[in-house]
């Protein structure tokens, strides 16, 4: 019995087989000890007693301090420190031995701790497909739901109960195929939550058919031919449903992808975060150009706000010519970081350039040309969130016709009275 | 209330005028097109009835079409209203009065009529060119269509524009008035009150003096031209029907739904949230809740029926009233929700006006079609409790009580109601809050294990000592022996956190559990916990004329739902006739009320007449294994009880 088998583990480690290097790791406290067996069975090691966060973790208070409210760290009065431990769930995490989900756990347990709500506000919902069994990990409260609708459920979750910190997890197969009505409805909305997309190009769970961000003539179980199907770019979806906040981020950056979640909690409204997670086993090396060091450099653009758009070690930029984006060596003297895009994540404008990045685009002249897929936190505004909207409709007809009163409501209209009081 | 108008005579004492006959009961039916504003004219009506204390009972009948062509069979609007001094239970099986705006209102609803019965038409439309509209071969009035019946003939149209000549509306506005005269004559042939109606369109039209004055002074026209004109040899008067002293207001099914839902989320604490698509005929429902937002509700007009039913769901995870409403074809849509919420055990409430099926079906018209869909509709074994209102004020009761069986036993729970009930209405005591059953809802605070032996760890599966690892902790599936419900830990509360989800969990922990004979347990007690709502629920009354209970008999007519009232008026018959004849009409569909077999035995034949082709008679074949005949009606309209009669002689003769 499997669960057995779980209870012979350390109820806190974290059980995960043999990664890559740079898998699931910021802090090089948790070097792979443990072997992945032939039939990719999980036989998880153990983390060594000593490995800590000591990168995230927030100064330890005694118990009871800290009682002016002036913290400033984030963590709630007199509440002990939590660390990723707390958000460890006592359950065997069942991934594929070297798939991508791995470090986005990690990533979101190593942030928790961090965040200004305690461990009870947070709320993982996820719908069906690899991505799905997030929330049984996570100890926090969760709820596992059905394929595609976990953008559903959770608007009514946060919209009911406006407090909670709700995190919607999801794949490209969930989000964007059977789930995309409720993706961009819940984006147009502005629900606040997080919806973390991990993007493996791939139905996973079903054993490797193409997903809807699959590239046309992709082989697989069920395009044996070649997938004939033009992919989404999940970003411009995104954009399409008028998201208040857009960023893409890849499992083989820990950092990265902690520092885009961070963002993503603390917008107001909903975040949309499309994360390159690799599936080693149907789909292995989708994102190696913009996720592996020999390529990275030259196929990833790392966005920072206020920052000129450079990549390739600073030697080559994206600069606007006419309407169109195109890559300029820095290295020559022709140009220089000045002609460079500034990244300003609030210029719409730019989103939509920088959105565009997915297909090869030609430059101005008509040249082929290849741009950097961009990184990082590409829109951000701030308007409205549904919650705040209902709240304050419901605040606003209260105020105005008074708190409801059964009785009253029930003898509404018009009506007459038998018997003796009739008169 | 006073009688506001003076220039229109008060209504009481004129039985007694030789004029002036009395009727025990009357049915009057307005047809019209439906832009000729019948519904707003047989509400008025109906308004009038119930403040001259008449029990009534309505039936709205409008096309899917929004505004059809004029003239046009297919484009009538229908209101029929039941009212009476006695019981009325149904809209009536004949008319009495057919008030017809045009020919394509006699050539569809004149089948309805009792011979004998008056038709009242407007001439003004009775021309080629309405003939032609309702393709009609000649003139009803000539060629022997209207024969058998009393015809009265005004010339609404006329009349109205004469009534209105000085006014400065435009003639589309003062034609458009026509259907306030006609609820004046109809008003005086029936001895009803004006007052109502000239109240409600002050009010109406406050904003609109001159559209205000007009409609009231063709209303009144109407009445005097009653008076005046010698077309009528009698008027009627049907005495109050001797209501239990209380006060009362008219309500429609969908009204009293969504009264319900607000009463169910303030007696409980809990804030209703209200997923909802638009879909006829449940949208009313999402109408009349988003005016009450003062009582904290929330409405979430979803992108779709299965956002609906979703949003609903996460609302019941954070601990709130998660309801959503639909039809038919939208409950096939939240089907998957609804097994969720199965699984996951979380309280829900879905609504479901039935319409005719299947697919789009009949939109605005009543079928009881979806028993077989509630009962039975999901993937996997998911019984869930199923309710069905019986009458259009017995909707505000059975949401509540939806409620609270769904936050007790921690279940998703259907309430059917049907086009029937919500858009027809009927005089309602009004309850007072209360008198209403308690609402209590328990949430969990602390973990519930704690590492001594619980009560209940026969339902902890694995986990025999009620513990999770050996530690304290909250076991989401550790359930209450009572109810079998598993505790409702709203998110927030600090150190209860858990997981639910739609895979199998073991039972006590919650966990991810593919064992074997833990599916068998979770499956059964699941089973086991839907019966045990039977445990709260009376043995059904057995209906055998009014406040009788027979000891038994030649023939049990059950049917479930709305057909009470048809099922009881032909109890009323068939017994005036020497039948040994009684009715019983389920209100729970499942789990079935206690006391059933006993009930069942004291009977010969057995009788099911319901709204679709036979559902309930299969069902009750199946449970108690006895020759229950079916009656299935797919027509669209209600069983009128002489069809129910009709069936039942042949079986008892």
């Amino acid at each position: 019995m499997p669960d057995d088998e779980q209870n012979e583990t350390t109820p806190d480690g974290t059980k995960r087989p043999t990664l890559p290097p740079g898998y699931g790791d910021d802090g090089g406290d948790e070097a792979p000890s443990g072997e992945a067996t032939p039939e990719g069975t999980k036989k998880p090691a153990a983390p060594s007693a000593s490995s800590g966060d000591a990168g995230t973790k927030k100064p330890t208070l005694p118990p009871g301090f800290g009682g002016d409210g002036a913290g400033g760290d984030g963590s709630a009065e007199g509440e002990p420190v939590l660390s990723r431990k707390d958000f460890q769930s006592d359950q065997d995490v069942r991934w594929c031995p070297g798939c991508g989900d791995y470090a986005i756990l990690s990533a979101v347990q190593r942030l928790l701790p961090d965040l200004d709500a305690e461990k009870a506000e947070h709320v993982f919902v996820s719908g069906i497909g690899c991505a799905g069994r997030f929330p049984y990990y996570v100890d926090a409260y969760g709820m596992h739901t059905i394929h595609g609708r976990a953008p559903a459920i959770a608007t009514g979750l946060k919209a009911s109960r406006p407090e909670l910190k709700v995190w919607v997890v999801t794949g490209d197969g969930d989000a964007l195929s059977i789930g995309g009505n409720h993706l961009i409805h819940a984006l147009r909305r502005n629900v606040d939550m997080q919806i973390l997309l991990f993007n493996n190009e791939i139905y996973g769970l079903t054993k490797g058919q193409y997903s809807p961000t699959s590239e046309q003539g992709k082989v697989t179980k069920s395009s044996p031919y070649g997938s004939i199907d033009a992919p989404f770019n999940p970003v411009r979806v995104a954009l399409g449903a008028d998201a208040s906040f857009i960023a893409r981020t890849m499992d083989r950056d820990p950092q990265h992808m902690k520092a885009v979640m961070e963002a993503s909690y603390d917008h107001p409204g909903a975040a949309f975060v499309e994360i390159y997670q690799n599936c080693n086993i149907f789909n292995d090396g989708a994102f190696f150009e913009f996720t592996e060091k020999e390529t990275k450099p030259e196929r990833a653009l790392f966005l920072e706000d206020g920052q000129p758009m450079t990549f390739a070690e600073s030697a080559k930029g994206l600069r606007l010519d006419g309407l169109s984006l195109e890559v300029v060596d820095l290295s020559t003297r022709r140009w220089s970081v000045d002609d460079c895009l500034v990244h300003d994540a609030s210029d719409e404008m730019l989103a939509e350039l920088l959105g565009r990045i997915f297909w090869d685009d030609p430059d101005a002249d008509g040249n082929a040309q290849t741009l950097p897929r961009p990184f990082g936190v590409i829109y951000q505004e701030e308007r409205p969130t549904y919650g705040d909207l209902l709240h304050t409709q419901i605040e606003g007809v209260t105020e105005k016709k008074g708190a409801g009163d059964l009785d009253a409501l029930l003898h509404e209209g018009d009506t007459w009275t038998v018997g003796e009081e009739q008169g | 209330m006073s009688q506001t108008d003076a220039d229109v005579p008060s209504t009481d004492g004129l039985s007694t005028d030789g004029q002036t006959e009395a009727l025990p009961e009357a049915t009057v039916l307005f047809a019209g097109d439906s832009g000729d504003g019948m519904q707003l004219t047989g509400s008025q009506f109906t308004l009038a009835t119930a403040h001259a204390e008449s029990d009534l009972a309505t039936l709205p009948d409008y096309p899917a079409e929004i505004r059809a062509p004029a003239g046009t069979t297919y484009g009538i609007s229908g209101f029929q209203v039941h009212f009476g001094s006695g019981n009325v239970r149904t809209p009536g099986d004949s008319v009495d009065l057919l008030v017809a705006m045009n020919p394509a209102a006699v050539k569809v609803h004149l089948g309805r009529v009792e011979r004998g019965g008056t038709v009242l038409i407007n001439t003004d439309a009775f021309n080629d060119r309405g003939f032609k509209l309702a393709d009609l071969d000649a003139d009803p009035r000539e060629d022997g269509t209207l024969e058998g019946y009393r015809v009265v003939e005004v010339e609404l149209s006329k009349l109205t524009r004469e009534a209105l000549a000085d006014t400065d509306l435009s003639t589309k506005a003062v034609d458009r008035s026509k259907n306030m005269f006609a609820l004046g004559l109809a008003l005086w042939l029936f001895s009803r009150p004006t007052a109502p109606a000239l109240e409600w369109i002050g009010e109406k039209f406050a904003d609109k003096p001159e559209v205000r004055e007009a409609n009231r002074h063709v209303l009144k026209k109407g009445y005097h031209y009653g008076e005046t004109t010698e077309q009528f040899a009698t008027r009627y008067d049907v005495a109050p029907a001797g209501l239990e002293a209380g006060t009362y207001r008219t309500i429609r099914g969908a009204e009293a739904l969504a009264l319900g839902l607000v009463a169910a989320s303030d007696q409980s604490g809990l804030d209703l949230f209200y997923g909802s698509y638009p879909i006829t005929p449940a949208s009313d429902i999402l109408h009349e809740l988003s005016r009450h937002k003062n009582f904290g509700v929330m409405t979430f007009q979803a992108e779709d029926e299965i956002a609906a039913a979703g949003s609903a769901l996460g609302a019941s995870f954070g601990g709130q009233l998660g309801v959503c409403a639909t039809s038919g074809p939208g409950l096939a849509l939240k089907t998957e929700t609804i097994g969720l919420a199965t699984m996951t055990e979380l309280p829900m409430v879905i609504l479901d006006v039935q319409r005719g099926g299947p697919s789009t079906g009949l939109p605005t018209k009543t079928e009881q079609g979806d028993l077989f869909q509630a009962l039975y509709g999901r993937n996997g074994d998911a019984p869930l409790p199923v309710i069905a209102p019986d009458g259009p004020a017995d909707c505000f009761r059975a949401a509540y009580e939806a409620c609270r069986i769904a936050t007790t036993y921690m279940t998703p729970v259907i309430l059917l109601a049907d086009v029937y009930l919500a858009n027809g209405s009927e005089p309602w005591k009004l309850p007072q809050a209360a008198d209403l059953p308690p609402f209590e809802v328990d949430f969990a605070t602390e973990p519930n294990a704690n590492g001594h032996a619980g009560e209940n760890d026969e339902n902890s599966g694995a986990h025999a000592d009620g513990t999770k690892n050996g530690e304290a902790a909250f076991l989401p599936y550790r359930r209450s022996t009572e109810t079998l419900a598993r505790p409702w830990a709203r998110p927030g509360t600090p150190g209860l956190e858990h997981r639910v989800g739609g895979l199998e969990k073991e039972a006590g922990t919650g966990d991810v559990s593919y064992d074997p004979a833990n599916h068998q347990h979770m499956t059964d007690v699941r089973a086991e916990k839907i019966q045990r709502v039977a445990r709260d629920l009376e043995p059904p009354a057995v209906y055998s004329g009014a406040g009788e209970e027979a000891e038994g008999g030649d023939l049990l007519i059950t049917a479930w739902g709305s057909a009470r009232g048809a099922v009881e008026e032909a109890v009323d018959r068939l017994r005036s006739r020497g039948h040994a004849a009684s009715g019983l009409t389920l209100r729970h569909l499942w789990p079935l009320p206690p006391g059933l077999e006993k009930i069942f035995a004291r009977f010969e034949r057995h009788l099911v007449p319901e709204q679709n082709n036979g559902q309930l008679v299969r069902l009750l074949r199946d449970e108690f294994l006895r020759d229950f005949r079916p009656l299935g009606k797919v027509q669209g309209q209600p069983f009128t009880p002489g069809e129910i009669v009709e069936e039942a002689e042949a079986m008892v003769a």
